[in-house]
């Protein structure tokens, strides 16, 4: 039995705002029959651009009907553009947590908030057409889930599939999620540093430093996958490795390489760091 | 929780007091091991001996053709796998896409470690095509492996039938019976099932004890080993409180058999019958005449599984659902998706799963409750116009 907490089941057992308002300014359908939860939310704005009332309706579990209710108690009062900046762990907050696996149901309520503010704006849901789709089971696209792993700090495969369901049918797209997830950790890691300022070393340095780089930085990373790396030379600006293991047959090595491997090195060394593979 | 309507005895039923009565001396004094030398250990192995008596004559079959294991589960894990240990030279496993995964996630395990398996489909009705089944029994295949009844719909496979096809082909034949066990009459004597597994606690004994029948002359590897108990067919030392409560709860079965297949059956229909009838988009999933007597599987359209059972909940209510929510997992049950139950349909199935111990006052309640939950869920289902 799940987990609920009182607020949760209040909300589910009392929702506030159920129902559909007539002629709204917005309209935000997420989900579907077949992935098991499914919502429609409408708004209606004031004279000045503030949501004035909103109403949702809700196929699926206490969680999604929780999650849609207690979402439209937030943006009442809201502008569009300050309701669009909530995000689903805005929801989860207000919620007092949610249980792992359901926080699906908190991402749905963001999705579809965001589709009725873009359905204001003339726009269609865009949802289907942006990005490319990893999890055919659930249609969920690479831009949405790098959008969720960088929103709520994932770094597992399953949490993925617990906030956005991706992956969870047949199970055929978890290796590109995990690839989704180590790119765009990489890349929030690079975020938050500060940019180190680099400076002038001496060529053993800095071979010393790619060494270092390689060793701490990127060969966990590599490992992870079964794995490994080699440094070769280093020529100049040209570093040149040699992908071992499993990474040396992975059709997608040169992602790995580009987005990893040289990534780590304009951070830890030096911008101008080209990476290329020993050719045989 | 005060008041406690409990129509989930397909996930596990209540212990009855008889056997709860029976099991209890072997939990205080009389704790001695059957094995041991001494008269007050040794004396035990009696009561075990009365007891696997008691379970035979339930299921119509000899003593000696009972095993003790510690539940289903286990049973059916030690017939697959002892079943392919003993034929090294098989490759094949054949089985249904509807089994529980105690029989499903073991032959999946198999299938990786380079078994061929192969799950045979289901019609609507959620039975087997016994033609499909006769062409793929063949030479290389080591066990036949089917449901005696679905646990989410009750619905009971030919399994005599289907018994007969695969002896013909002279291969072993397995069926999890623990559904069924209790709740129809079985005559294991006269039928070409050779090996059958059943759980005490899905007919009103403790959890912790199940059996493994394996018909005279079935060849079979043991799965636990360590140990001569069960002559050397399952090894540990006896849950002897758990297998003498077994005991008393097949002689109760074979008590209430009548009482299952009238009383109990009659309150099933009553409710279902009134559901259908007061439940918009209500629909029976499963196939309604083959069937076990209390049990019934509901699919309210446009509404979700999970919603129903925790609005149920509160009002005591006990039930069960093969909506994706329930367990966690992101699809709908298996066994729906098996009989080609539409997704808008999965999501909110609902079964109801009734004993013994349950009263018409229950079902009148349950029946006059559920038209008020599925009428609240579909105002807020953005699916219903």
């Amino acid at each position: 039995m799940w987990d609920y907490n009182p607020k949760v089941m209040e909300y589910f057992l009392n929702p506030k705002n159920a129902g559909e308002i007539e002629n709204p300014d917005g309209v935000g359908e997420e989900g579907s029959l077949a992935c098991g939860d499914a919502l429609k939310l409408t708004f209606k704005l004031d004279k000045e651009g503030r949501i004035a009332d909103a109403k949702f309706k809700t196929f699926g579990c206490a969680s999604a009907i929780a999650s849609a209710s207690i979402m439209t108690e937030m943006i009442k009062g809201l502008t569009l553009d300050e309701a669009s900046k909530i995000t689903n762990k805005d929801i989860v907050e207000k919620l007092g947590g949610l249980p792992e696996q359901k926080m699906h149901c908190s991402v749905m309520g963001m999705e579809a908030l965001q589709a009725a503010i873009a359905n204001y704006h003339g726009e269609k849901a865009k949802k289907k057409v942006e990005g490319k789709i990893v999890c055919t089971c659930f249609g969920v696209t690479d831009i949405e889930i790098e959008k969720v792993v960088l929103e709520n700090n994932l770094d597992s495969v399953e949490q993925v599939t617990n906030y956005c369901k991706a992956g969870g049918g047949c199970g055929s797209c978890r290796g590109e999620i995990q690839m989704i997830i180590d790119k765009v950790r990489g890349k929030k890691e690079e975020g938050v540093q500060t940019v180190p300022t680099h400076k002038k070393l001496t060529n053993i340095q800095k071979i010393q430093l790619i060494q270092k780089t390689i060793n701490e930085q990127i060969r966990p990373l590599l490992k992870a996958h079964g794995g490994d790396i080699d440094l070769i030379d280093v020529e100049g600006s040209k570093v040149i490795v040699a992908f071992r293991g499993m990474c040396s047959q992975c059709p997608t090595a040169e992602f790995t390489m580009k987005d990893v491997v040289e990534a780590r090195l304009h951070e830890f060394v030096s911008e101008d760091i080209i990476v290329e593979e020993q050719t045989v | 929780m005060s008041r406690v309507i409990y129509f989930d005895n397909n996930a596990t039923t209540q212990v009855a007091p008889e056997v709860f009565e029976a099991m209890k001396p072997f939990l205080t004094e009389l704790y001695g091991n059957p094995s041991s030398m001494h008269t007050f250990g040794g004396q035990v192995e009696h009561y075990i001996r009365s007891s696997r008596e008691s379970v035979a004559k339930l299921i119509g079959c000899d003593s000696s053709e009972i095993i003790f294991t510690s539940c289903g589960t286990e049973s059916d894990n030690a017939a697959i796998k002892g079943v392919l240990a003993a034929y090294p030279e098989k490759k094949k496993i054949i089985t249904t896409r509807v089994e529980h995964p105690a029989v499903l996630a073991p032959c999946r395990e198999l299938q990786g470690l380079g078994y061929k398996v192969v799950e045979l489909g289901v019609d609507k009705d959620g039975q087997i095509n016994l033609d499909e089944l006769k062409a793929e029994v063949d030479d290389d295949t080591a066990i036949v492996t089917i449901m005696y009844a679905n646990n989410e719909t009750g619905v009971i496979f030919q399994i005599d039938k289907i018994a007969e096809i695969v002896k013909s082909k002279d291969v072993v034949f397995h069926t999890d019976a623990v559904q069924a066990v209790g709740k129809i009459p079985l005559n294991l004597d006269k039928s070409n099932i050779d090996l059958l597994s059943l759980s005490g606690h899905k007919l009103h004994a403790p959890k912790g004890v199940g059996v493994l029948y394996i018909k005279k002359g079935t060849r079979i590897s043991p799965f636990i080993i360590g140990g001569h108990q069960e002559r050397g067919r399952r090894a540990g030392t006896e849950n002897v409180a758990g297998i003498v409560a077994l005991g008393k709860a097949a002689e109760l079965a074979i008590e209430y058999m009548e009482e299952e297949n009238t009383k109990v059956k009659k309150l099933r229909d009553k409710l279902e019958n009134a559901l259908l009838k007061s439940c918009k988009d209500a629909k029976l999933n499963g196939d309604k005449i083959n069937r076990l007597p209390n049990t019934t599987n509901i699919s309210f359209e446009f509404i979700e599984g999970e919603a129903i059972l925790l609005l149920l909940n509160q009002f005591g209510i006990c039930a069960s659902s093969g909506s994706a929510c329930t367990s966690g997992a992101l699809e709908p049950s298996h066994v729906m998706r098996a009989m080609g139950v539409p997704f808008t349909a999965a999501h909110g199935s609902t079964r109801f799963s009734l004993s013994r111990y349950n009263t018409e006052e229950e079902v009148d309640f349950v029946i006059e409750k559920m038209p008020l939950i599925v009428n609240r869920l579909r105002e807020l289902s953005p699916f219903v116009k």
